[in-house]
């Protein structure tokens, strides 16, 4: 499994697990910016969106604007 | 000084608080109604003669040596079993009295061996001194039939019984019932042929149910059960109080020694996390120290195909200050981290992260919590507002009702465990407190003598939130919640939105029923006594917290608390059981790489500033890497430097075969251990560790409470562990100059709010420091959230049932979960080299009989555990403990490699190992798989050492 892979999964299941969160996007981008090295944080946010959730997809979209 | 055991008082400490006045021998003394005449007499030093009595086990008047005389009472009541009456006029010594004793002592001395000189309680004997102290210069009746010359009974490891010197006081019995709780021991048939037998008549002490916790041992006043080795050494000369260095109990000790040996470990009576108990490993499993195989000096090589070669310490620090410099210069400070051990003292922890953000220029420093309380971190600071259990040790003896989700106190937290059954069995004329086990194996405590769980909810695997949810379904919808408690601490809305959530049929223990696999009447059941039970305190373990959902289960804990209102006082609370002994305080001392010391985020500015000004230095703002991350990036090429104190992740991580990729693909690995351990066979470096007996220092337990660590010999290895992360840091050129761990201790104080008055002059007067100790709580914390959360207000979180990705399915259709056994510690570096491997030669798997006999697989077969991560061969325990569908072994032994089983997934917060639930099939098997083979020889090759040469 690469790292990117990890990376999916890891964004796919932060957002599952913040789906009631009001805003479940900028929840989980902000978890996101809260536990991720930036090399992490940089490689999600290059990486093409394939296999992340909506939820996840929309917050590295957040990751991206901040 | 000369040894002297702990004072005794004779019979425990009365608690109440009126306060009573008599007169001993024509001095007043004043103590707690409820206080027995002998405790009394001890407190104004009056010694009155004893043998049955002892301070840790309720009066019991059998020895009638302890007779007193009390002014208008007939007779000779005996002091140990007679409360203080207000007004009382005792004389403890008369010439009736003296003669009474006299004889009842000439009849114990008739029947025992008279070879003092040679015993091995010479010196430290009570029925000696008490002989002393009656007066007795004769004894008169000829040697007719007595209980000498029996066969002693050696068969345990650390302590030997010797009945004929036994004078069935049964204080041993007593212990083993009262402070232990396992009630092994017995005193077989009567009267005369009265004799202390280990079990059954057939069983040796080793054979018996006995768990060597050694309570007997301490109880006895004789030399009928001793310490092997006061047999083999002699008698302590003096005693120093220190810090058991294996679980999250924390037991404090006094270290007898004679010279810089150790004689024994004597579990301290004034310790407030053990009150004088211990466990088999604390008490006894120390031998490691000293192990042939334990490493002394440092070494290096180039590459981990070479050949360890023994080098001066400067040679070390300087190869090893010059690869990190080196790979600084070329890949930048990000490919620079480190590892802090939860086995180490707070002071080390601090240095070894102080060394990585201050010294490598990264926020790369994670510690082992990162695989088992990681969660907890997550969960309680978001619902509470800090990491940390809510409630001391004691506060159990206030519970009502105790809820035990993924936690296995009596193998993994056994001391703590002996509080918790004496509650469960009753105590002091209150009923017992109730029992809730919420575990997929029928743990111990589910079934053990006089503690029986109410309800045990044999959950599948990971589904952990599913029954917490579905309690809750239960608290909410029939109206248990405690609304006052709730308006008053937490956010109502976010209350009344997890409330909503909760209160969805698809929430109900009917719904969720297929999913949990645990009926949803006794789910209902456990809810309704949790909620109206009384005061209800939860205790859990890595059965909650290592799993996908590892912190959702923690907020879902922390819900049903605040929920129901057990929060805030005595005997309610969330109690995380901490696995190594420092795991709190490694967590405290900012371990993780998005925190600095008392959990305040690198982001945060204020708390960067303080830092930054204390070490002269800027830091990244950025969170650090986590274990997995660093392994991750290792094979990626961007981390290639880590600095591992006191930890084996090659044994104790996920996954094995990607830990061995990562750390083969890093340039420089620095392991700073005791012995070679796993991780080293892919190490460049090995910086020889000290052993908890070497050093000064804390350890921060389960409850938060700060105890000493204190140095009782001279390092091996020449140098304390702090030392040594000195020593590299100051290679690297950073100017370190600690010339104490209260130094470092001054300095986590300056930086750290909550431990703002923690000194070691503090703690050395106070005994321990349960943290906060600050302006707001100068005397620490017993228990938290008291009159509000630290947090400000409680926080509801809503917690969906996510399941796992990993799945059972047609070729892996059982589910593995792991665990530990009670002689057994971790990955077994300490306990299995000692003699506690008796107890423990190999990991075993438990299968259930069904799908045993589905596989034709026999108790003790050899079988192959398999995963789609890997597989190994161990031997198979078919026992009805789990459930059909589930399997469990321990992780204890590296030839057995469990973890070469568990998968990487994590949990989603914290990327916490989800080692509790991996789909596995088990086949028969008849040797080691290509793993065990490939990693026996690589290791053997890995290990092989070429002295220094000798200076000439």
């Amino acid at each position: 499994m690469s790292t990117t892979d990890t990376l999916i999964r890891m964004a796919n299941q932060i957002a599952a697990n913040l789906g009631h969160e009001d805003d479940p996007a900028s929840a989980t981008a902000e978890h996101i910016r809260q536990f991720w090295d930036p090399r992490m944080k940089a490689a999600i946010r290059a990486h093409d969106g394939t296999g992340l959730s909506p939820v996840a997809a929309r917050a590295v979209a957040h990751l991206a604007q901040a | 000084m000369t040894y002297q055991p702990q004072k005794d008082f004779g019979t425990p400490a009365a608690s109440a608080d009126e306060q009573v006045t008599l007169t001993i021998d024509g001095r007043a003394v004043t103590v707690p109604a409820g206080t027995s005449v002998m405790r009394a007499a001890t407190e104004i030093e009056t010694s009155i003669p004893k043998l049955c009595a002892t301070d840790s086990l309720e009066s019991f008047g059998s020895c009638r040596l302890c007779l007193v005389e009390i002014d208008g009472r007939r007779g000779t009541p005996a002091s140990c079993t007679t409360p203080v009456e207000p007004g009382m006029v005792v004389h403890t010594q008369t010439p009736r009295l003296q003669k009474l004793r006299k004889g009842v002592m000439e009849l114990y001395i008739s029947d025992h061996p008279l070879d003092c000189l040679t015993c091995a309680a010479n010196g430290d004997c009570e029925l000696q001194d008490q002989a002393g102290a009656v007066g007795l210069r004769d004894v008169r009746y000829p040697v007719a039939a007595t209980h000498l010359g029996q066969t002693k009974d050696h068969s345990n490891p650390y302590f030997d019984f010797d009945p004929s010197k036994c004078i069935v006081c049964s204080r041993c019995v007593r212990a083993c019932d009262e402070v232990q709780g396992t009630l092994a021991l017995t005193v077989e048939a009567r009267g005369f042929d009265s004799k202390i037998s280990a079990g059954l008549a057939t069983d040796n002490f080793m054979g018996s149910e006995c768990v060597s916790c050694g309570a007997c041992v301490q109880a006895c006043p004789t030399a009928t059960l001793v310490e092997k080795k006061v047999v083999e050494i002699g008698t302590p000369d003096r005693a120093v109080i220190t810090t058991c260095a294996y679980c999250g109990v924390g037991c404090a000790f006094r270290a007898e020694m004679r010279g810089e040996q150790l004689v024994r470990m004597v579990p301290w009576k004034d310790g407030k996390a053990n009150h004088g108990h211990s466990c088999v490993k604390g008490r006894f499993a120390w031998g490691y120290a000293h192990h042939g195989e334990r490493v002394t000096a440092p070494m290096i090589r180039e590459s981990i195909d070479q050949p360890w070669r023994e080098v001066s310490w400067d040679d070390a620090l300087s190869f090893a200050a010059d690869k990190l410099r080196a790979i600084r210069a070329t890949h930048g400070p990000a490919a620079l981290g480190g590892i802090t051990s939860s086995r180490c003292t707070n002071e080390e922890t601090f240095l070894v992260q102080k060394l990585v953000r201050a010294g490598f220029g990264s926020n790369n420093v994670d510690t082992c919590a990162r695989v088992c309380h990681s969660p907890t971190g997550y969960g309680l600071k978001t619902t509470f507002g800090t990491s940390a259990g809510t409630q001391d040790f004691d506060s159990v003896d206030d519970s009502d009702v105790i809820l035990v989700i993924g936690a296995n106190p009596t193998d993994a937290h056994p001391v703590f465990a002996s509080r918790m059954k004496r509650r469960l069995r009753g105590q002091d004329g209150r009923p017992p407190a109730r029992l809730i086990v919420i575990d997929p194996r029928r743990i111990d405590l589910v079934r053990s003598p006089h503690v029986t769980a109410d309800h045990h909810l044999a959950l599948r695997p990971g589904t952990n939130v599913a029954v917490l949810t579905a309690m809750a379904h239960v608290i909410v919808t029939e109206g248990l919640a405690d609304e006052a408690f709730i308006r008053e601490r937490c956010d109502w809305d976010e209350y009344q939105h997890w409330a909503d959530f909760v209160s969805t049929s698809a929430n109900s223990p009917e719904a969720l029923e297929p999913v949990t696999q645990v009926p949803a009447d006794s789910i209902r059941a456990a809810a309704r006594l949790y909620a109206t039970g009384g005061n209800a305190a939860i205790y859990y373990g890595l059965g909650v917290t290592e799993h996908s959902q590892g912190s959702s289960t923690v907020m879902a804990i922390a819900n049903l608390a605040m929920a129901t209102g057990n929060i805030g006082r005595r005997g309610v609370g969330v109690n995380p059981l901490r696995g190594q002994n420092n795991v709190q305080g490694a967590c405290d001392m900012g371990s993780f790489p998005h925190e600095l010391s008392g959990y305040r985020h690198v982001s945060d500015e204020a708390a960067r500033a303080l830092f930054e000004a204390e070490w002269s230095v800027i830091l990244d703002a950025e969170p650090g890497l986590r274990i997995p991350n660093m392994l991750d990036a290792a094979i990626d090429g961007t981390f290639k430097a880590l600095y591992i104190q006191g930890e084996d992740i090659l044994q104790s991580d996920p996954n094995t075969h990607h830990v061995a990729a990562g750390l083969a693909a890093m340039e420089c690995v620095i392991v700073h251990d005791l012995f070679l351990n796993e991780t080293a066979n892919y190490a460049h470096v090995f910086l020889p560790g000290s052993t908890f007996l070497e050093k000064d220092g804390t350890f921060t337990n389960a409850e938060r409470r700060i105890q000493l660590v204190r140095k009782v010999m001279t390092p091996l290895n020449g140098m304390e562990d702090w030392q040594v992360t000195q020593a590299l840091a100051n290679a690297l050129d950073l100017g370190w100059n600690y010339t104490h761990p209260s130094e470092i201790m001054d300095e986590i104080a300056r930086l750290t709010p909550t431990f703002a008055g923690v000194s070691f002059s503090r703690l050395d007067e106070e005994g321990s420091l349960q943290w906060p100790v600050n302006d707001a709580a100068p005397n620490g914390s017993p228990i938290m959230h008291i009159d509000g959360f630290v947090r400000g207000k409680g926080k509801f979180v809503v917690t969906d049932y996510v399941p796992t990705d990993e799945k059972t399915g047609p070729r892996f259709p059982l589910l593995l979960t792991t665990g530990r056994i009670l002689s057994q510690y971790n990955v077994g570096a300490q306990t299995r080299r000692t003699e506690n491997s008796r107890w423990h030669e190999g990991d075993v798997l438990e299968i259930h009989p069904a799908d045993a006999e589905d596989r034709g697989i026999r108790n003790g077969d050899w079988i192959k555990l398999a995963s789609r991560t890997g597989a190994t061969s161990l031997q198979a325990l078919v026992t009805d403990r789990v459930a059909p569908g589930v399997v469990y072994t321990t992780f204890h032994h590296p030839d057995t490699q469990a973890n070469v089983v568990t998968t990487d997934y994590s949990d989603w917060a914290t990327n916490c190992p989800e080692y509790k639930v991996t789909a596995v099939q088990v086949t028969a098997s008849n040797g080691p798989t290509e793993w065990q083979r490939d990693y026996d020889a690589f290791s053997k090759k890995s290990r092989h050492i070429v002295p220094a040469e000798a200076a000439e």
